[in-house]
C-alpha cells in the first residue's frame, strides 16, 4: 500500500528504505547514558561569577533612572552591568541575514517593553549573592499603558510598543507593513459560492521548557580571546550576535558547544552568549550567565500566539472555490524570528489544497507580551491548525465526510498552487485514504479511488485569468535596514504617526555603536560579524558613514536575485 | 568568607571528602566541589527529577538535599553505573532503545530506574511508571523510557 516518491534528494538515500522498522544507535547515545555527554554547564572554572539580572516588573515603563549603587555595595558583588556597558546596545537577531533593523537592547535603558525584561546584570561570587544583590538595584519607573493583543495593538492611539516600528508593525524590505498574497479574485468567488463558512482560531504562546535552561559559561582565554561555553543551538548564529554587541571580531571568540540539553527552537535567540563574555571582559574572570527555571518559563522566548481568521467561498459539492486569511503573528516586545515566521506561514497558504482564489493578508505585531521566537514548526504549525479546524468546519457545512472533503480538495501533481508553483510529489490523498482506513472510516467509491497522480494540471494547472491587487500595506520612508550598506541601520519616521497619538513623546534610542568598554584593541568596523559573500564588495572595512550622508550605493554586478528575506538584490 | 564544612562520604564506592558551602545542596556540591558532572540541574525546585541520586540505595533529588547530609553516606551517581568498559544493563537497555534523546534528563531517569530495580527486579510496567514518576523527560518521550526499563529488567541476571 505505501509506495515511496523520491523525486527529491533520490541520489541521496538508498532505494532499500532498511532503516524503517530496525533499531539504530544515536551515535552520541553512549555520552548520554554515561553523563559524559559535555553540556556547557559541566565544566569547572577556578573563580567562576554568576551573572542575574534585574528585570522589568512592568508589562511597558520609561526607565527614569538605574541606580546600581546599592547593589554594587553588597557582600560579593564585583560588578553590576548596564545598557551603558554593552558596545552595541541594540541588535535584532536576523540582522545576521540583513533583514530587519536593530530593535532590542540587550539591557534596556530609556524603557522596558515587557515583563522580565532585563535592566541590569548583576555579577557576583555566587549565584544566592547575585540574586540577592540583583534586588538592590532601584530602578524608578513610569509605568506606560500597555498592549497585550495583536489586533489592539494595530487600533489607532495603541500604545508604541517599539519604538524602532511606531506602527506596531515589521516592515519589511522597508516598504511593506505585512506579508500578503494575491491570487485569482476571491471577491467573486464569494458573490457565487453556495456556503460561506467563517472562523476566527487562537493559538497561545507555548514555551519550549528543555529540561536543561539557556546559559553560558565565558572566560579570558590566551591571546586575548575569550571562550565562550554555551548550550545555543545556533553555534555560529550566537558567535556572530555575540561578536556584533560586543564589537569584536569573532575570531577573538571561541565558541564551544554542539551538546544542547533540549532546545524546541528556544536557544536561538543568543541571550545569554553576549552578556557572558562581557562579564568575563569586565572582570578577567569566568562568568556563567543562566536562566533559572522561573526565568526560563517567564522570559525565555515562546512560540508566538497567532490569531487567524479565514473565510472560504464554497460550492454545495464541497469544492473550496476562494480562501481569505486575515493572520496576526504576536511577535511580542521584539522581532527576535517572529518576522521570519510571518514568511514561513504565508509561504504555506492556503494549505495542501488547490484552491483557485487566495488572499491573504499576515502581520507581524508588536505588543508587550514576551518576546516570541522559534519552536518546532513556529509560523506553520499555528496556521495549520487553523486550516485544518476550518476544514472540519467546511465539511459540516456542506454535510461532507471530512477525510472525503480534504481528498476532494487535495493537491495533485501537477496542479498549480497560489505561489505560482507547480505542485509535485503530493501524497495528501494517500494520506487520508491511509488515516481514514486506520481510523475506521468508511469512503465514498470515488475518494478510495482518488490518487495523487491523477485528475491534476490541465485546466487546474493554469493560472487565474485575472488577480486582484492593491497596494494595501505598503509604507515609505523605513529603511531597509540592510547592514550591506554600512550606514548602520538609521531610525525611520514615525509614519502614521498621527494614529499614535496618545502615546508618550519617544526617544529613539540610539543606534550608534558606542566605544566598546574595553575599547577593542584596533579600530574596529561595526561589521556585522558574519559578513557573507554577497556583501564583501560592500567593503568589509568600509568605515561606519554618518547615516545622513550614504555614501554611494556599492556597485554590483551579479544577476539580481530575489529572497523571501532580503528581498532583490545583486550577486 | 562563608563558613565551609567538610563532608565525607562514599560516591560510587570510593571514599571521598570535600567542602561544602554552608546551605550547598547536595547538586551544586557533587558537581562543583567534588567534580561530578553527571548529576544535572533542570529546576532546582525538586519539580523535573534531573538531578536524581541515590544516598544509601534510595533515589533524592541532590538539589533539595543539603550536602552536609550525606556525612558518613553513600552516594551513587551515572559516573559509578559502568562496570569499567561495561555498560550497566540500564545504560545497555537505555542504548539499544533508543531512551535518550538529547540526554539531558537520562543520568536522573537512569538512577531512579536503578533505585527501582535493585529493590524490585521484575518491576511491573506500572511500578516502572510510578519510579520515574518525578523524572521529566521533554524531547524522548517516555515510551522508549519505559520499555528500555523493563527490557534491562527482563535481561539482568539475578544477583
Amino acid at each position: 500500500m505505501i509506495e515511496f516518491r523520491k523525486e527529491f534528494f533520490a541520489d541521496e538515500r538508498d532505494d532499500d528504505l532498511a532503516t524503517i522498522g530496525q533499531r539504530v544507535r544515536r551515535q552520541d547515545i553512549l555520552g548520554h547514558v554515561t553523563g559524559r555527554s559535555p553540556f556547557y554547564d559541566d565544566h569547572r572554572f577556578e573563580g567562576l561569577l554568576h551573572i542575574r539580572c534585574a528585570r522589568s516588573p512592568h508589562h511597558h515603563a520609561r526607565i527614569r533612572r538605574i541606580d546600581t549603587a546599592a547593589a554594587e555595595r553588597m557582600p560579593g558583588v564585583v560588578r553590576v552591568l548596564t545598557g551603558r556597558d554593552v558596545p552595541r546596545n541594540l541588535n535584532t537577531l536576523l540582522s545576521l541575514l540583513d533583514f530587519g533593523l536593530d530593535d532590542e537592547p540587550i539591557l534596556a535603558e530609556t524603557k522596558v517593553a515587557y515583563r522580565g525584561e532585563p535592566v541590569a546584570a548583576v555579577i557576583a561570587e555566587t549565584e544566592a549573592l547575585a540574586r540577592d544583590a540583583v534586588a538592590a538595584v532601584r530602578v524608578e519607573y513610569e509605568e506606560l499603558p500597555h498592549v497585550l493583543d495583536p489586533e489592539e495593538a494595530l487600533k489607532p492611539g495603541a500604545p508604541v510598543v517599539c519604538d524602532v516600528y511606531p506602527t506596531n508593525r515589521f516592515i519589511y524590505h522597508g516598504k511593506y507593513d505585512h506579508q500578503k498574497l494575491r491570487y485569482g479574485d476571491v471577491e467573486a468567488a464569494f458573490a457565487r459560492a453556495d456556503h460561506i463558512v467563517e472562523g476566527r482560531y487562537q493559538m497561545s504562546p507555548i514555551e519550549q521548557a528543555p529540561i536543561e535552561t539557556c546559559g553560558a559559561i565565558a572566560a579570558p582565554e590566551v591571546n586575548d580571546r575569550y571562550v565562550c561555553f554555551t548550550g545555543t543551538q545556533g553555534l555560529f548564529f550566537s558567535l556572530g550576535t555575540a561578536a556584533k554587541v560586543l564589537q569584536m571580531p569573532s575570531s577573538r571568540l571561541h565558541f564551544v558547544g554542539g551538546t544542547v540539553g533540549g532546545g524546541f527552537g528556544g536557544k536561538v535567540d543568543s541571550v545569554h552568549e553576549p552578556i557572558a563574555i562581557l562579564g568575563a571582559m569586565l572582570t578577567g574572570r569566568p562568568c556563567k550567565f543562566a536562566w533559572d527555571r522561573e526565568e526560563e518559563m517567564q522570559v525565555g522566548a515562546p512560540r508566538g500566539a497567532e490569531r487567524w481568521y479565514l473565510k472560504d467561498a464554497v460550492a454545495r459539492d464541497g469544492r473550496i472555490l476562494a480562501r481569505k486569511f486575515t493572520g496576526y503573528f504576536d511577535a511580542g516586545a521584539y522581532t527576535r524570528l517572529s518576522s521570519y515566521a510571518v514568511i514561513k506561514a504565508v509561504g504555506h497558504l492556503p494549505g495542501p489544497y488547490t484552491i483557485p482564489n487566495v488572499h491573504a493578508d499576515v502581520h507581524c505585531v508588536y505588543t508587550n507580551r514576551t518576546p516570541s521566537t522559534a519552536m518546532r514548526g513556529f509560523g506553520i504549525t499555528g496556521v495549520d491548525f487553523a486550516i485544518e479546524c476550518h476544514m472540519d468546519k467546511v465539511a459540516e457545512a456542506v454535510g461532507m465526510n471530512p477525510v472525503e472533503l480534504r481528498i476532494l480538495n487535495a493537491y495533485r501533481d501537477g496542479d498549480m498552487k497560489a505561489h505560482r508553483r507547480e505542485a509535485k510529489n503530493c501524497a495528501l490523498v494517500e494520506c487520508c485514504q491511509v488515516v481514514a482506513e486506520k481510523a475506521g472510516v468508511t469512503l465514498s467509491p470515488e475518494a478510495r479511488a482518488a490518487s495523487s497522480r491523477t485528475g491534476g494540471g490541465g485546466e487546474r494547472a493554469r493560472l487565474p485569468a485575472f488577480t486582484r491587487t492593491d497596494q494595501d500595506g505598503r509604507v515609505e520612508g523605513f529603511d531597509t535596514g540592510s547592514y550591506a550598506r554600512k550606514t548602520g541601520s538609521a531610525p525611520p519616521p514615525r509614519s502614521e504617526s498621527t494614529r499614535h497619538t496618545t502615546a508618550a513623546p519617544q526617544t529613539t534610542p540610539s543606534s550608534q555603536p558606542r566605544p566598546a568598554a574595553p575599547p577593542p584593541r584596533a579600530p574596529q568596523p561595526p561589521a556585522p560579524p558574519l559578513a557573507s559573500g554577497q556583501r564583501a564588495d560592500a567593503g568589509g572595512s568600509m568605515p561606519p558613514a554618518d547615516a545622513a550622508s550614504p555614501p554611494a550605493a556599492p556597485r554590483r554586478t551579479g544577476a539580481l536575485r530575489f529572497s523571501s528575506l532580503s528581498g532583490f538584490r545583486r550577486r | 568568607m562563608m563558613a565551609r564544612k567538610p563532608v565525607t562520604f562514599t560516591l560510587n564506592g570510593s571514599e571521598r571528602a570535600a567542602f561544602a558551602a554552608d546551605g550547598q545542596n547536595l547538586l551544586q556540591f557533587l558537581r562543583q566541589e567534588v567534580g561530578d558532572m553527571t548529576p544535572k540541574f533542570g529546576c532546582g525546585q525538586g519539580g523535573c527529577g534531573a538531578c536524581t541520586v541515590l544516598v544509601d540505595g534510595a533515589p533524592h533529588l541532590s538539589c533539595l538535599m543539603l550536602a552536609e547530609a550525606v556525612q558518613g553516606r553513600r552516594v551513587e551517581t551515572v559516573a559509578g553505573l559502568a562496570r569499567g568498559a561495561t555498560p550497566h544493563p540500564l545504560q545497555e537497555a537505555f542504548m539499544e532503545h533508543f531512551a535518550a534523546q538529547c540526554g539531558y534528563c537520562t543520568p536522573g531517569m537512569l538512577m531512579a530506574a536503578k533505585a527501582l530495580l535493585d529493590r524490585t527486579p521484575r518491576p511491573t510496567r506500572d511500578e516502572v511508571i510510578e519510579a520515574i514518576g518525578g523524572n521529566l523527560c521533554r524531547c524522548t518521550g517516555y515510551a522508549p523510557i519505559i520499555d528500555a526499563i523493563l527490557a534491562a529488567a527482563n535481561r539482568r541476571t539475578p544477583a
